[in-house]
């Protein structure tokens, strides 16, 4: 059974069909590609799949469980994360904090307990701590693990988000655009880390990505979208080399 | 000595405002919407201790209480049947409105239970005071009580807030609810707390504020529910200590005015210092400056 299944995804506003028959199959463990021009309905896709909208038509199987109308903190419990293309932290908060927000609804104690500071308060805010400070040092950043994240340089503040999306415990991750607005060496460390991601949490990756470079070098397999529809679907290197692919990218 | 009589008088007042403002404060932070019935959960905890307090003719500790817990609820449910379902309304005009009509609501159930004359409160603190330099300087019990609990409660709130995962939560759906939610946060739960803790605040700072004032009407809320406003403006709208700073300066400023200048000219110069504070920095005392990235 694949980890993601969605069939016949369909949304418009208004009169326009921003995704139509949307289809895909993430198996466990791939690190799949979805890439297209310019509002192809990339980032709708991601929005759909969080429960930001709800589709018109269409459902969404995550691991056999059917998650097509929760909301996005239910999709979130489900097992989806995500980052943004424009990075989203918490930037008033420090990075560890920032790390904790997303710990916060897997270590649990009660609103007594936290007004108090009695009970579990104290062990579970210390089984926080201790893990928000062993992901922040396999993303490498527990040496700035105090400062906010507004401070951070931009890749890191790339691997924050990442880290953050982790720390909610997610059978599949989405990454927007990781690369977005980073030079070549930055880039090369953005793969690294994601190659780190799926080693160390044997994550399943799901991405958008304009940098061609980057989805030929990491991606297993691709689905190309192009004004909302599915253009080309399946292994990278045959994808890539699919002519209809070079026609909509090149023009 | 008189200079510093009043002086502690204003920063007694001043910390009712900043109890009140916390709550302003809080919610605008967190829900980004204004609460105008706020200065109405007062007058609503006044009158509950006022009620149980002739019931039971005794301790005021627990008509404290119960009203701590009845205007939690009553924020709660508040926020539940008339706040929620316009959070997502095109216009932000839409809860801004509610909240004057809730303001309404409150003000004139009120006047239909307990009517429109003035009450004589009597003060939930017993104790007299001290009195230093062989009797020059009187500070009155209600004023230390009330300096010692906006202390406490201020201090409260930031460990509440930086330290446990549900202040971090509130932390982090005031900056980017749709980020929040998306890690797995219960945003509409964490603005229910907000709420219930402000509302809480809101009882609170109506004994003290009644206790140092001791007339009640229906409409004992509406000022101090301003100039609260006014003091969380001032500190900058959103900061916790802002609005404390905000409240202080408020509540100096008027005692001392009202001493020294007019007490007629009095809330003219509050409202007036509002003004200028505006013009020089918008964003208030403490308030934070965003650069939306385009």
């Amino acid at each position: 059974m694949a980890l993601l299944e969605v069939n016949n995804l369909s949304i418009s506003f208004g009169g326009l069909r921003a995704v139509g028959d949307f289809n895909l199959k993430i198996e466990k463990g791939e690190l799949y590609g979805l890439i297209g021009p310019n509002g192809a309905g990339k980032t709708t896709v991601f929005n759909l799949l969080t429960g930001v909208y709800k589709p018109d038509e269409g459902i969404i199987k995550l691991d056999g469980q059917d998650i097509t109308r929760k909301n996005t903190i239910e999709i979130n419990h489900a097992g989806i994360a995500r980052t943004f293309q424009n990075i989203r932290l918490f930037k008033q908060l420090s990075v560890i904090d920032n790390v904790k927000v997303g710990l916060s609804e897997r270590i649990k104690y009660s609103l007594f307990e936290s007004i108090f500071h009695i009970g579990s308060y104290r062990a579970k805010e210390k089984e926080m701590e201790e893990e928000a400070l062993r992901l922040l040092k396999v993303f490498d950043l527990d040496g700035e693990k105090d400062i906010l994240a507004s401070n951070l340089p931009y890749g890191k503040q790339r691997k924050l988000e990442i880290a953050r999306a982790m720390a909610t415990n997610p059978k599949l991750l989405l990454l927007d655009e990781p690369a977005a607005g980073m030079n070549p060496n930055e880039t090369k460390e953005l793969m690294d880390t994601i190659a780190l991601v799926r080693r160390e949490f044997d994550m399943t990756i799901l991405l958008i990505e304009h940098d061609m470079k980057l989805v030929s070098g990491i991606c297993e397999k691709l689905t190309v979208l192009n004004f909302g529809r599915v253009l080309c679907q399946g292994e990278t290197k045959e994808v890539l080399a699919d002519p209809e692919v070079i026609k909509a990218y090149l023009g | 000595m008189s200079f510093l009589t009043y002086l502690i008088n204003g920063l007694s007042l001043g910390s009712i405002y900043a109890i009140i403002a916390l709550g302003y404060t809080m919610v605008y932070g967190i829900a980004k919407m204004l609460n105008f019935a706020h200065g109405d959960f007062i007058m609503v905890g006044c009158y509950i201790i006022f009620s149980v307090s002739a019931a039971l003719s005794g301790n005021p500790v627990i008509g404290i209480l119960i009203a701590i817990v009845l205007c939690t609820l009553l924020g709660i449910t508040t926020e539940f049947v008339a706040y929620r379902p316009l959070r997502g309304a095109a216009s932000p005009l839409a809860v801004l409105i509610t909240a004057i009509g809730v303001s309404y609501l409150l003000e004139n159930i009120a006047l239909l239970i307990f009517g429109a004359d003035i009450k004589s409160f009597t003060s939930v603190v017993k104790w007299e005071g001290i009195t230093l330099f062989d009797g020059q300087l009187k500070i009155q019990g209600v004023t230390i009580v009330t300096i010692v609990v906006s202390i406490v409660i201020l201090i409260g709130l930031q460990l509440f807030i930086n330290k446990t995962k549900q202040g971090q939560a509130m932390l982090a759906a005031s900056e980017d609810k749709g980020a929040a939610a998306l890690m797995g946060i219960n945003v509409n739960r964490t603005i229910m707390l907000t709420f219930a803790i402000g509302s809480a605040l809101a009882a609170i700072a109506g004994a003290l504020l009644c206790s140092a004032y001791p007339s009640l009407s229906p409409y004992t809320g509406a000022m101090p529910g301003i100039k609260a406003f006014v003091a969380a403006v001032l500190g900058g709208i959103g900061s916790i200590p802002g609005a404390m700073i905000g409240g202080l300066v408020l509540g100096i400023v008027e005692i001392l005015s009202k001493t020294y200048i007019s007490s007629q000219l009095s809330d003219a110069i509050v409202f007036g210092i509002l003004v200028i504070v505006l013009l020089v920095k918008p964003t208030g005392i403490l308030g934070k400056k965003y650069l939306e990235k385009v």
